[in-house]
């Protein structure tokens, strides 16, 4: 039977209250909001907090909206709030798209948006959506809010931009006009962690793609990102020449290993892959965006 | 920490510690041993348990994560008047044949009918995904929550001499 080791509880009752116990726990607490990440990693002592502080009663912390230019998710969003968001569905597909390959429906009950992202694991799948589509993670502390582009909220496998007393409070999503997102995945069987995913978010003006965003899930940390393919994209006519040379540069780019999902190569073969297909469908739903929900 | 969990509509109190599993609180403190335990890691579901009526991981849930909700295990599907449908489905379409995994199956079909009275197959299949059989190969599952969505009355019915028939 795996246990975690011992460790101190609280309930948070409000943000402030959250904010006030880990700033007074610091470097030993963690928010626990699902637990679907941090449990499993507690039982194998691969994560060994002195403090957890539970964030569930923080129903301010779940919603989504739409305000203004920009969809709000609150970081207690779970996962299946997300799948059965129509309004999510609309603007942002590739929400939907990496939900139905997430993990499984009880998971998906308690799994939060916010847990997902502070897991920050490389093969996490809502961590390469919320890259493409250029998502800004709101952080709360004791000083107040600040915002942090994906980019730098993301410092390697698990790590992240939030510091001790901090936690995520919320994901901020741009919405652009004639736009269109997918995420494409490839895992061993239902539920698993990717072998490989991409996901993939532009937006057209005058038949030309006037911003793309792309991130990948499981072939590693791209220091750079993914800026070349992207690059390749901006001010194109999109077709499928263009979307391969995306894939191409996409899959130069990528930093898989090996392990006992697949070979680097063949991951490297699907970051490319993916990468097409993710563009491919993003442009049609840009083109067509009663069919994109 | 002292905790008050509600279990089949039952308030039940004790001291746990904070690492303490929600599944070993069920199956050791409770006695409630329907809800069984396997792979630990969150992946087979054989523990799935209702809470607030929807199917969670007991295995990956503490004991303290419950305190001031409703946790609905197998124990509690059967009512005064009978067997819940779902039960009836499973022993009517041949649901299981070791057992194991019978418990999560059937409260997540339950939760599932609760939602949506007349799931697809599809549906059905979608909404136990999370949970794995090594007998039936799913088939008389995803029957047997038919069965169910066909006769959710079957409490009422299951003494009655048709209570035999199929769909």
């Amino acid at each position: 039977m795996q246990v975690p080791a011992s460790f101190e509880y609280r309930r948070a009752q409000s943000v402030p209250d959250a904010l006030a116990l880990l700033e007074r726990f610091g470097e030993d607490a963690r928010v626990i909001a699902g637990g679907h990440s941090l449990l499993p990693m507690m039982k194998l002592r691969l994560a060994r907090p002195e403090f957890l502080v539970d964030i569930n009663d923080l129903h301010e912390l779940d919603y989504l909206r739409q305000e203004g230019a920009e969809l709000c998710i609150g970081a207690l969003t779970r996962h299946r709030g997300l799948l059965e968001s129509e309004l999510v569905g609309r603007l942002f597909p590739i929400f939907h798209d990496a939900e139905r390959v997430i993990a499984d429906p009880p998971v998906r009950n308690r799994g939060t948006i916010g847990g997902s992202l502070c897991q920050a694991d490389p093969a996490e799948d809502l961590s390469a959506v919320c890259t493409a589509v250029r998502a800004v993670a709101v952080v709360l502390g004791a000083g107040g809010r600040r915002s942090v582009p994906m980019a730098d909220f993301y410092r390697g496998p698990y790590e992240t931009d939030v510091g001790a007393g901090e936690m995520l409070g919320e994901i901020r999503v741009p919405i652009l006009p004639d736009s269109g997102s997918a995420y494409q995945k490839v895992e061993r069987k239902t539920g698993d962690w990717a072998i490989a995913a991409c996901g993939a978010a532009l937006s057209l003006a005058d038949g030309r793609i006037a911003s793309a965003g792309i991130g990948l899930a499981a072939v590693g940390v791209s220091a750079a990102g993914y800026r070349r393919a992207e690059q390749a994209l901006v001010g194109r006519e999109p077709s499928e020449e263009v979307f391969a040379e995306a894939g191409r540069l996409a899959a130069e780019d990528c930093e898989p290993v090996t392990d006992t999902r697949g070979t680097a190569a063949y991951k490297r073969h699907l970051a490319g892959e993916l990468t097409e297909r993710a563009l491919r469908l993003a442009v049609e739903r840009a083109l067509r965006p009663a069919a994109a929900a | 920490m002292q905790v008050t969990i509600n279990v089949n509509g039952e308030d039940h109190t004790a001291d746990v510690e904070p690492r303490h599993l929600l599944v070993r609180f069920l199956r050791d403190d409770l006695g409630l041993t329907g809800t069984h335990w396997g792979c630990d890691t969150s992946n087979c579901g054989t523990c799935v348990v209702l809470l607030d009526g929807e199917p969670v991981k007991s295995c990956t849930m503490l004991a303290v994560m419950a305190a001031g909700h409703q946790v609905r295990t197998v124990e509690g599907l059967e009512t005064a008047d009978g067997l819940d449908p779902v039960q009836q489905g499973f022993i009517e379409q041949h649901g299981l044949q070791c057992g194991f995994c019978t418990p999560g199956m059937m409260l997540t079909a339950r939760a599932l009918l609760d939602r949506d009275p007349d799931p697809s197959e599809q549906q059905i299949r979608e909404a136990i995904s999370g949970q794995l059989c090594r007998c039936t190969g799913y088939l008389n599952i995803v029957r047997a929550v038919q069965w169910a969505a066909h006769h959710p009355a079957a409490a009422a019915a299951a003494t009655a001499p048709s209570a035999g028939s199929t769909p």
